[in-house]
């Protein structure tokens, strides 16, 4: 399944850095978020898009993620060429990632 | 621990009779004495547990300066709060002011300012509620008088308008010769192209505004939370050094700050996320108590929802490590935090922490950083992904060929790959229409046009069937950071009119 499923995610910009929050619907899945949505995964899913690094951090309080990508908006928001300056539209891309569902949790 | 509070901005009257400033520093003891009763023109709320905790209400006007009006109207009207709290100032706002401001010197305050004014005005006068918002951009002063001028006319002269100044610290980042977070190189090294540069600064002067009696408190460059945050301080005598209280305080700034962003804008996504009447998106209204007890709500009836989602949404975004999200008043921490909803649209929020402060104040660094130029031309139909790879191949090509000095070059098929790069386009299909856009940073506005143009070409030189040409050309005024030693950077509060 599609990580859509399970989570709903926000992004949000600081100069060039992008920070993508991934968050379990259900706390139940949270496991599942932290044992598959792994910075290594989520750096291979944004290439091209993240020339940096993916830092993730973890928050069980509210069963969520953040991912902070680094050197990901161009050279920074206030002087990037791309049409999506902020990278506001990046957290629906990494909804796409395929999730393995049939793990015990 | 020593206390850093208590009155220790200077603070400047300026009477209507005279404008002459009166130097008041040390004079208003803010903090000395319970404020609370005269903190609001009528008595605080007691919370809905009926424990006694006082409790305040917070609401959130505006989330970015261009943001809608009624939302905050119906706010003032219908959501019972004692203060109403406006988020204009973006990132690279205050340099684009600060280039106003040296054409015209009563001009560099946000230009939406006198309509939002004039929408609550009457409203706040009338019900006591207290005005916060960093509108003065580049100049609050200039925003105080206006907003004092608007006043008059709407036959409220009695308001008690106070400007926060102080935020400008060109000269000391210069003196300082600061290296810049972003990339390699100092303050010095963006010589004649440096515009501006503000330090975010702090809650306490603008606690100190409103316990001096200010009905509305007009700031430059201040941290987003700290504004709200200032309301809480003021209220409630909190100790600029209780780093639990002002991190769970910072908690509640974070999650109104951006307003419609925490009522179900910036969220909905339907089948998986559903959010009803967008159009009519209420804006967010913060229940404080005196201990740092948080309900998030909304106007009821008004559009949106305030849910755990939308308050977990929010409270990571433009969140780095959320154990230390720092702030001029505290390095907060967001890790604990939980959310539960006790009803329908109130979500209580609560385990925000904190420990001390930043030695530095973080400067927003406005620079001239270059030239954009940009052109987009549409196709559609059977073909039309094939012909817009061919356009922009032709324009690649042109831009060799004519020689246009561009540093750096982007090629987007709007529809497909524009927004997230090739890589995760070629999970899509073959969409029905594209739209070409080719964009180029250059080092004068000259070149920058040239590479529009060459997209404009397209119509009678390129592919088949090229419609909808945009072309533009702009210069681009950048932001970048450094960190300035917090004691350099002078904070002082002036009141106008009144």
């Amino acid at each position: 399944m599609k990580l859509r499923e399970i989570a709903h995610s926000r992004t949000g910009d600081k100069g060039n850095t992008s920070n993508i929050s991934v968050i379990a619907y259900d706390e139940g899945h949270y496991p599942l978020l932290l044992a598959q949505v792994t910075s290594a995964r989520v750096r291979a899913h944004f290439a091209g898009v993240v020339e940096g690094e993916v830092v993730r951090y973890e928050l069980p309080s509210i069963a969520a993620l953040n991912f902070v990508m680094t050197q990901t908006l161009g050279g920074g928001v206030t002087r990037s060429l791309a049409l999506d300056a902020h990278g506001k539209s990046l957290s629906s891309a990494l909804l796409d990632l395929e999730i393995e569902d049939d793990l015990s949790t | 621990m020593r206390l850093i509070s208590r009155a220790r901005v200077p603070v400047i009257a300026r009477s209507a009779s005279d404008e002459a400033i009166q130097l008041l520093t040390e004079v208003l003891d803010c903090f000395a004495e319970p404020v609370i009763g005269r903190a609001c023109a009528r008595p605080l709320a007691r919370n809905d547990d009926g424990d006694g905790v006082r409790t305040i209400r917070i609401g959130s006007g505006a989330g970015y300066s261009g943001d809608r009006i009624e939302p905050a109207v119906e706010l003032a009207e219908k959501g019972d709060i004692h203060y109403l709290v406006f988020e204009c100032l973006g990132e690279r706002t205050v340099a684009l002011a600060q280039q106003s401001r040296m054409k015209n010197p009563d001009s560099g305050y946000d230009p939406l300012l006198e309509e939002r004014m004039r929408a609550v005005l009457p409203i706040c006068a009338s019900k006591g509620i207290k005005i916060v918002t960093n509108m003065g951009a580049a100049n609050p002063l200039a925003a105080a008088r206006k907003t004092a001028e608007i006043a008059r006319s709407l036959g409220l002269p009695s308001l008690k308008i106070a400007a926060v100044i102080g935020d400008e610290v060109l000269d000391a980042c210069k003196d300082g010769d600061l290296p810049i977070m972003e990339f390699d190189g100092s303050i010095k090294q963006l010589g004649n192209r440096l515009l501006s540069a503000n330090a975010y600064l702090g809650a306490e002067p603008i606690a100190q505004a409103l316990t001096g009696g200010a009905d509305i408190v007009i700031t430059g460059r201040a941290s987003d939370p700290a504004l709200f945050l200032a309301t809480m301080i003021h209220a409630f005598g909190w100790a600029m050094d209780d780093w639990n209280l002002l991190g769970q305080g910072t908690v509640a700034g974070h999650l109104l700050e951006c307003a419609g962003q925490i009522t179900g804008g910036y969220f909905a996504d339907p089948g998986y996320k559903n959010i009803p009447d967008l159009a009519r998106l209420g804006f967010p209204i913060g229940e404080v108590g005196e201990d740092g007890a948080l309900v998030i709500t909304k106007v009821a009836g008004s559009g949106g929802a305030v849910t755990a989602q939308t308050c977990k949404e929010q409270l990571l975004y433009e969140v780095h490590d959320p154990t230390r999200y720092l702030q001029p008043d505290v390095t907060a921490d967001f890790s604990q935090v939980r959310v539960e909803e006790i009803a329908r649209d109130r979500v209580r929020v609560s385990g925000g922490r904190g420990t001390e402060r930043p030695a530095t104040l973080k400067v927003s660094v406005g620079y001239v950083d270059s030239y954009i130029g940009e052109g987009q031309i549409s196709y559609a139909g059977p073909g039309s992904l094939a012909r817009g790879r061919l356009a922009l191949e032709i324009v690649r090509e042109r831009l060799k060929l004519t020689g246009v000095a561009a540093s750096e070059l982007r090629f987007d098929l709007i529809g497909v790959d524009a927004l997230h790069g090739a890589n995760l386009a070629a999970r899509g299909n073959e969409p029905y229409e594209v739209r070409v856009r080719v964009a180029g940073r250059t080092e004068n506005l000259r070149e920058a046009v040239r590479i529009g143009n060459e997209v404009e070409t397209l119509y009678t030189n390129g592919p088949a069937a090229g419609g909808g040409v945009f072309k533009s050309a702009r210069d681009v005024v950048a932001v970048a950071s450094v960190l300035l030693p917090r004691e350099l950077a002078r904070p002082q509060v002036h009141f106008v009119g009144g």
